[in-house]
């Protein structure tokens, strides 16, 4: 099925173009469906395509060689993923996968390359929507690099836990996130490491501490 | 009563993200905002939360020290 022409017009690399350029971009897009758990790009392939999320949720992650991974972004519909190796040539620098039943649209390289030289104009959209991608890494970087994050996410949680004598002041990870001066994406993986570690358990809504000593010991509070 | 994810209707614009990335079919649109059901299906894993763009849909966790079984 054709992507509509005003979704096309609302994606960022796309605003400057006129409606035969529209035209003319709306051949070169394939549609792509995809169900939760799908992987549509994967980390260090030959990169063939960018893609553009039409409705869902895609998560874009890197993975360690021991198989940890790193969430970069969550693109949301109207935003664009695996734009730097379709520029680049290199490889796919991230894996994106499907968070949800997601309608994702493509351009192959070759097409997006050849468009670009017919109509150069829209290479001031794309240098802005790469910006911003560059933006957003630079202070994923910095997130990461503040150490260790985990024994501040430790100190948090002896802070605000509850005495159960009555209910305790509640947080989500983005509460955590911003006491603690980083992401949620980094406090969720610091309290996978602890749950790891044999230190909290996680039941649904509630986070166990079990081992309180083995935590203030991460905390540096002991 | 069982403990679900937190929607703040005034901040939910409707766009259905939480309700494509949910798979205990926890969230429901209701007019033009999300609504939680009631599920012991719901496993807690955030998801909602993660994808929301105007952070209208939490989960809250509640932090307590387990027992020493001495």
């Amino acid at each position: 099925m054709a992507v509509d022409v005003a979704f096309l017009k609302s994606i960022p690399y796309f605003s400057r173009l006129s409606r035969d350029e529209l035209d003319l971009v709306q051949k070169l897009i394939f549609e792509k469906k995809v169900e939760r758990g799908d992987i549509i790009v994967l980390e260090g392939e030959p990169a063939e395509a960018v893609y553009f999320v039409g409705s869902g949720a895609v998560k874009t992650f890197r993975t360690s060689v021991d198989g940890k991974e790193q969430v970069l972004k969550i693109v949301r519909p109207g935003e664009s993923f695996n734009d730097v190796a379709i520029f680049d040539s290199g490889p796919n620098l991230a894996s994106a996968r499907a968070m949800g039943p997601a309608i994702v649209y493509g351009i192959l390289q070759r097409d997006l390359h050849a468009f670009l030289q017919e109509h150069p104009q829209i290479a001031l959209n794309v240098a802005n929507v790469l910006a911003a991608q560059l933006r957003h890494l630079a202070s994923l970087v910095d997130d990461l690099s503040f150490r260790p994050v985990v024994s501040r996410v430790a100190k948090i949680l002896l802070e605000y836990a509850g005495n159960g004598a009555g209910p305790s002041q509640r947080l989500t990870q983005q509460d955590m996130a911003a006491i603690v001066g980083t992401v949620r994406e980094v406090v969720g993986r610091s309290l996978k490491a602890l749950e790891t570690d044999g230190v909290i358990r996680m039941d649904r809504y509630r986070i166990v501490i079990t081992d309180r000593e083995a935590l203030e010991d991460i905390a540096g509070v002991s | 009563m069982i403990e679900m994810p937190v929607v703040d209707q005034e901040k939910c614009n409707g766009c259905g993200l939480c309700i494509s990335v949910c798979y205990c079919n926890a969230l429901i649109l209701a007019g033009n905002v999300v609504t939680i059901v009631e599920t012991e299906e719901c496993g807690w894993c955030t998801e909602c939360e993660a994808v929301c763009p105007t952070g209208a849909i939490t989960c809250p966790f509640e932090i307590v020290v387990e027992p020493r079984r001495d």
